[in-house]
């Protein structure tokens, strides 16, 4: 079998075309599943790099199951892939597929969710802080560093919540005239979202923006500053299509959202240097997007 | 009844009044009119599952089922409303498809000897599936429909400025309230917490009673999925999770004993009216969110402890 693969390799270099170089070297992609668009846009961005680079991509679907990620995991180990790329299922049900590779010194490198053990050799995911740091520079900027700030967090604990809270306070603290009223968490839930601004909007009489993690706890808190008819602008964080829509229809100001391809392309690049013996770092982040109208 | 009674029988009452004394003398923004409807509005939700749950805790069962059934039927209630279903045939539909989520646990409950812990467990856990099913883990949103507009006022809207949330949650207290004291059928639910055995000797058909508790509180909580899906314009696959903590609190906070048998309605109400007043309080006072807990926590046990201390003192 290696032999075959050998003289596949050979006919291609000798047949040349458009790979660069050494043709061929095999990537496998494990995704922790393909029905849900954000991921499927991570697997186009990483498909369009590795064209680019000149490798071939395997591209196994765990459909959001761990026993099937590692099931895929041990095939593509079977099949002389040189670096397995994966996104979990879960940080730490992938301790025993990482394992798998390390075994068999296949390098690993971990996709938008780390995990919690095995050897990986980088990660790369969104940098939530930076996200959270993106909506204080928006603050400032529209309203000219002077601005009373509602902050709606997620889950208490989550490293979502953390990341992203602790950008934004950074970014706000950092200017005089930005003032945090009130921060409180709804739990990334679009209900809790509309029940704590509205407290919120008892306690505080002045209000000019609400920056929630996430974008469910912001469409929530946009319906009850709705129907207090006050003049609040809101910014969520992911990019859903909901709030998406909402950016579009003007009740929301922005989202920060995640980018899925450059996370698949990034991760490409991440692999191709560890292949050609670079140093990477542990830690890849990804910027984030601002979208608005 | 002498006054050291009247305050045994009304410790939770108490309890409400000393809260709300406390967070008003703390914060200027607590006591207003306008809070106070929010917290009413807030409230009605919790409170109209609660008045499910005290039926179902008065027969010694529990229901865990209810914030499962109440996100399927805003998903049912969003998705009839986004196809422009006349409102009428949305909501008796979603409150039938309740009531029959609560029936079929009521019969397990009933007819197969199940325990209501495990019955209701087992409801919550496959209608949670049944919703991400229907919902393909998406949120619903209720359209663009006229129909849409005049949903939306069943959560949004306000009736001579008190929010419609709060009249509905108040017509289905009185009604609550009269079937348990005023009824053949209020007794039976009492009968049945009290001592199963001896009302089944005494000629009370239990499963029947217990399949017609389980449906009500499955059609309130389809009541309560409407109204939140109407606050939000839209009906979320995770809404409800963990609702039934609440209610359960709200009910015990009230005074009901959860071994059934004993308890009032206007309890259940005050009950779910301290969850309310706590939540608000504590986001109007801005405390940060890892003590919000721990408050929260302490306040039940305070209230419980008292509530059980007066009561054991009074045998």
């Amino acid at each position: 079998m290696k032999k075959l693969l050998g003289l596949a390799t050979a006919t291609a270099m000798l047949l040349g075309t458009t790979a660069p170089s050494f043709a061929a070297d095999t990537l496998a992609l494990v995704v922790s599943t393909l029905n849900n668009p954000f991921f499927v846009t991570l697997k186009e961005g990483a498909e369009e790099k590795a064209g680019e680079l000149g490798y071939e991509l395997l591209v196994l679907d765990s459909q959001n199951d761990p026993a099937k990620e590692l099931a895929a995991v041990e095939d593509v180990l079977n099949k002389d892939v040189k670096l397995l790329m994966i996104n979990p299922t879960d940080s730490d049900a992938v301790r025993s597929a990482i394992r798998a590779a390390n075994r068999k010194d296949v390098p690993v490198v971990t996709l938008d969710r780390g995990a919690s053990g095995g050897d990986v050799v980088s990660h790369v995911a969104s940098d939530n802080i930076q996200g959270g740091e993106m909506a204080a520079e928006l603050v400032n900027a529209t309203f000219e560093g002077a601005a009373k700030v509602v902050e709606l967090q997620g889950v208490p604990g989550t490293s979502a919540a953390r990341d992203r809270g602790e950008g934004f306070n950074k970014g706000i603290d950092a200017v005089d005239g930005l003032m945090i009223v009130a921060s409180q968490a709804a739990d990334f839930d679009r209900t809790k979202g509309l029940n704590v601004m509205e407290n919120i909007l008892q306690a505080q009489p002045e209000v000019n923006v609400v920056f929630a993690h996430n974008d469910e706890m912001a469409l929530g808190a946009i319906k009850a500053i709705e129907a207090a008819k006050r003049d609040i602008l809101v910014i969520g964080f992911d990019g859903t299509d909901d709030a998406v829509a909402a950016v579009n229809d003007g009740s929301m100001l922005a989202t920060v959202a995640q980018q899925a391809a450059m996370i698949g392309s990034l991760g490409v690049e991440t692999a191709d240097k560890i292949l050609k013996g670079e140093d990477v770092a542990d830690y890849t982040p990804v910027p984030l997007q601002l979208i608005q109208k | 009844m002498n006054a050291k009674d009247f305050i045994r029988e009304n410790i939770p009452l108490f309890g409400l009044i000393l809260l709300m004394t406390a967070v008003s003398l703390y914060s200027p923004n607590f006591l207003t009119v306008d809070n106070l409807l929010n917290i009413l509005r807030q409230t009605s939700i919790n409170a109209i599952i609660a008045m499910g749950m005290t039926f179902v805790i008065l027969t010694a069962g529990i229901d865990l089922s209810v914030g499962s059934i109440l996100a399927f039927a805003g998903a049912v209630c969003a998705s009839m409303i986004a196809a422009d279903t006349p409102l009428i045939v949305a909501l008796l539909t979603t409150l039938v498809i309740g009531a029959a989520l609560g029936a079929a646990s009521g019969t397990i409950v009933a007819y197969f000897g199940v325990q209501a812990f495990i019955a209701t467990l087992v409801g919550m856990t496959m209608i949670r599936g049944l919703v991400l099913v229907y919902t393909d883990g998406r949120p619903i949103s209720t359209g663009d429909f006229d129909v849409a507009n005049s949903f939306y006022e069943i959560g949004g809207g306000y009736v001579a400025e008190i929010p419609i949330p709060v009249i509905i949650a108040a017509v289905a207290f009185l009604i609550c309230w009269y079937v348990l004291n005023h009824t053949q059928f209020g007794r039976y639910v009492y009968a049945i917490g009290g001592n199963e055995q001896v009302a089944r000797l005494a000629g009370v058909n239990v499963a029947r009673v217990k399949l017609i508790v389980y449906a009500t509180s499955g059609a309130l909580s389809a009541l309560a999925g409407i109204i939140l899906t109407a606050r939000l314009e839209s009906a979320q696959p995770t809404a409800g999770m963990a609702y039934e903590l609440d209610a359960i609190a709200a009910v015990v906070l009230g005074g009901t004993s959860l071994a059934g048998g004993r308890g009032r309605i206007t309890g259940t109400l005050i009950g779910a009216l301290i969850i309310g007043v706590l939540n608000n309080a504590l986001n109007i006072m801005d405390v940060s969110s890892y003590y919000q807990q721990i408050a929260k926590g302490a306040v039940i046990l305070l209230a419980v402890v008292a509530d059980g201390r007066s009561k054991a003192s009074s045998r």
